[in-house]
């Protein structure tokens, strides 16, 4: 591993994927706010949570960058089209797994089975996050694409 | 009084209730219509100038709507919930009672809760007997323009989908979604209650409300609007009267950037039928000093130094030279456009988004608010060294262009002209700058140069702007025309209200422009319209504050009176011979002159100062020549 570009490239390619998620969010392309979702694990109260989940997605970036580094180590391969492929890869478990299992997951997600309750009252995003607006795949499928195209392009191979 | 009516008149499509049986709820966001049949007909989120998603009170089987009423005759009573904004609506039939409450929870954000980012909240309990009830939510997006998709989503209600903002709806019973409707009917016997709670979110995952939360956050929120009903410093004998008056205007206060819009609708009609219909869902700044004044002698600082600071800073992309109206947060209108969809309040065509005034000229628009910092300045706020580089840039404006035509504060769709209530104005700018550097509150300011103009400016207006064959001020210069405004020469301090001119001018006005029953047109040219409702408030200050007696002024805000609704709000005009509720509802400026009104009129009879701003003036008063009067 060459932990000094692990860091730099982690930390560009998470600032791009924030970029990337908040600005489909002023685009009016979804109401998926990760920041948000993060934060509210920890506090109900919203500006904090935006505030903590921001935070929070950061580090959760720099800590999926390895496993991308990973691969590229393993594979003894990098490119930008390498890393957009792990990318697209990552977002397709996100979107089908990770939002399946979401609810179970976040202490403060309704269900669709129980319904809101006084503890859990988020919206929960439904198959592929589509709750959050028909065009949530694309902009988490753009997001993480560029993610690991960023990251591909910028870590250099012990 | 209860009256009589039926439940299914209020969707049918040809029935309009009168503009005055409307109630107002609000979070300080947005606001909601809701008529006296149980129908929110007007609705726009997440702001006031937002699309509309119930728009049934201009057009009724076009715009959308929801009702929560009972499917058999009934009577009807309303009233707030004790000094808030919770609306309780008790409908009386045959068969029992029942009554609803409406709101809109206000966000407390002292609170580390979860709720919705825009939430209406109605709960209808059966207190005797036994009613059927009947639910009806009908949402058509974009001014009526779309009808958006509905789908039930079981346990956690059902979703209503508008591009990028959803909305849900939970209810208390299972609800069915029918031709673009949610529908509901069922029946309520004593002690059993029904909840609906109704939220829209754009920007992050909604959250959604638990039911059984619900009577503890009706409670919440009456309590907050009490405790801030408590703060009102009103201490005469309209009190009732002065803080509803208050409470309406805190709906128009878009507590995100401190700015206050006219109305929360568009395009209710001055003219029934008429094609008088306006966007009023901004901010004008002409409204600033009366509105500043009122909430400073009522003892709600926080608002009106946001609405200061709003004024001085949202202003900014265009200082020193300022437009009439803003959106709320201080950008240019929208260009105006008008519906081809809604056919308007019993046919008043055409509905109007946007205003077109945004491009008018206004010169008023800078006394209104440097007077507006000077009475904050003069009760003890302070002027930071911006706020004062602010309004010499404004004194600055005013010198070189106090002078020019421009389109007056009643905004006629003409030419620019040489308005009277201008001049007024561009003096007033630069007698209270002057005022607020003799008083150390200002710095740097050409004092000279301000006094020199301010001097000019009066001579102007004695000179051009009073007509002796009338004996009167007229609206404008070398005029032989009359309008309200001229009342507010001894508001400004410029004319002593008990002098023979403003009597002279009163006397015109009350000839020229009352009603029989004692209403004011706001000018001569402008009497196919109704009365304008704030004219009659300046009526009665301008009796309290010197120009007639105390009991004149009394009868006068008593008479006024009669013409609030039966919750105490009032719309922009007054039909002179129905007394109907006409124009934007409710109306701010109105509500605005209410608390004048009032106020003057209870400083009068304590013996206390009034118009503490105007009592600063620094440019003298001359008397006049006896042969002018």
């Amino acid at each position: 591993m060459n932990w000094g570009s692990w860091i730099l490239s982690g930390f560009i390619a998470t600032l791009a994927l924030s970029a990337l998620l908040v600005g489909s969010q002023g685009l009016r392309l979804t109401r998926m706010n990760v920041p948000y979702l993060l934060g509210t694990i920890i506090t109900p109260e919203r500006e904090r949570a935006r505030l903590y989940g921001f935070f929070a997605h950061v580090l959760n970036g720099w800590v999926f960058s390895f496993f991308y580094i990973y691969i590229f180590e393993a594979r003894h391969m990098v490119n930008w089209w390498f890393g957009l492929l792990i990318g697209v890869a990552h977002a397709l478990v996100l979107l089908t797994v990770g939002m399946m299992l979401l609810p179970s997951i976040h202490p403060r997600m309704a269900t669709e089975r129980k319904g809101p309750t006084a503890r859990r009252q988020l919206e929960p995003p439904g198959f592929m996050a589509l709750n959050y607006g028909y065009r949530t795949p694309i902009s988490i499928f753009v997001a993480h694409a560029a993610f690991g195209a960023i990251l591909g392009s910028l870590y250099h191979l012990r | 009084m209860a009256i009589k009516e039926s439940a299914s008149s209020c969707v049918d499509p040809r029935f309009y209730p009168d503009i005055g049986d409307y109630a107002v709820i609000g979070d300080c966001r947005t606001a909601a219509l809701v008529s006296k049949y149980g129908c929110i007909d007007w609705l726009c989120w997440p702001r006031f100038d937002s699309p509309s998603i119930f728009a049934a009170l201009l057009d009724r089987d076009r715009g959308g709507y929801w009702k929560i009423a009972p499917a058999e005759p009934f009577s009807i009573e309303r009233e707030y919930l004790n000094a808030s904004n919770v609306l309780q609506t008790r409908f009386q039939t045959s068969s029992g009672t029942v009554a609803l409450l409406d709101l809109m929870p206000v966000r407390d954000t002292t609170q580390a809760v979860m709720v919705p980012d825009h939430e209406i909240i109605r709960q209808i309990s059966c207190t005797t007997g036994q009613v059927e009830i009947e639910i009806d939510l009908t949402p058509r997006a974009n001014y009526g323009e779309r009808i958006p998709p509905i789908r039930d989503f079981g346990k956690l209600g059902v979703r209503i989908e508008n591009g990028y903002g959803v909305y849900w709806l939970r209810s208390s019973i299972p609800l069915k979604v029918k031709d673009s409707s949610v529908w509901a009917k069922t029946t309520l016997r004593a002690g059993d209650t029904l909840v609906f709670c109704f939220s829209y979110t754009e920007n992050a995952p909604a959250v959604l409300s638990p039911l059984e939360q619900v009577p503890q956050r009706i409670d919440t929120c009456t309590q907050w609007w009490q405790s801030w009903t408590a703060k009102g410093q009103y201490e005469g004998d309209f009190r009732d009267e002065v803080m509803r008056s208050a409470l309406a205007l805190k709906l128009m206060i878009f507590a995100p950037s401190g700015a206050i819009i006219a109305a929360p609708t568009t395009s209710l009609p001055e003219r029934i039928g008429g094609d008088l219909n306006w966007d009023y869902r901004y901010c004008w700044l002409r409204d600033a000093s009366l509105t500043i004044r009122a909430l400073i002698e009522l003892g709600f600082w926080v608002e009106a130094t946001s609405f200061l600071d709003w004024m001085l800073h949202a202003t900014r992309l265009t200082q020193p030279e300022l437009r009439i109206l803003y959106t709320l947060y201080g950008n240019r209108p929208p260009k105006e456009s008008e519906s081809n969809i809604l056919r308007g309040y019993r046919g008043s065509r055409p509905v109007r988004i946007g205003n077109a005034a945004r491009d008018q000229v206004q010169l008023d628009v800078y006394g209104e608010v440097v007077d507006a910092a000077a009475q904050f300045a003069f009760h003890g706020g302070e002027l930071d060294r911006e706020m004062q580089k602010v309004l010499v840039g404004f004194g600055n404006y005013v010198v070189k262009h106090w002078d020019a035509p421009d389109q007056g504060i009643w905004e006629p769709r003409t030419g620019p002209r040489n308005h009277t209530h201008s001049r007024l104005l561009c003096w007033a700018a630069l007698d209270r700058l002057i005022s607020l550097n003799e008083k150390g509150k200002l710095k740097h300011i050409p004092i000279e140069q301000y006094k020199k103009q301010a001097e000019a400016i009066r001579q102007q207006i004695q000179q051009r702007a009073w007509n002796k064959k009338l004996q009167s001020y007229v609206s404008e210069l070398d005029g032989d025309k009359v309008d309200s405004s001229l009342l507010l020469l001894s508001w400004y301090g410029f004319e002593k209200p008990d002098g023979q001119r403003m009597r002279g001018t009163y006397r015109r006005l009350r000839e020229r422009l009352s009603t029989p029953e004692g209403l004011l047109y706001r000018s001569e040219d402008l009497t196919s319209e109704g009365t304008f409702a704030i004219c009659s408030f300046w009526e009665v200050e301008y009796l309290a504050l010197g120009g007639g007696t105390i009991q004149e002024a009394r009868g006068l805000i008593s008479t006024l009176n009669k013409y609030r609704n039966q919750l105490g709000l009032y719309g922009e005009e007054i039909d002179g011979s129905t007394g109907q509720a006409l124009g934007n509802f409710p109306q701010a400026f109105t509500h605005v002159g209410y608390i004048g009104a009032a106020l003057s009129l209870m400083q009068r009879e304590k013996g206390e100062q009034q118009l503490g701003h105007r009592a600063e003036s620094a440019t003298p008063q001359p008397s006049h020549p006896k042969q002018d009067a």
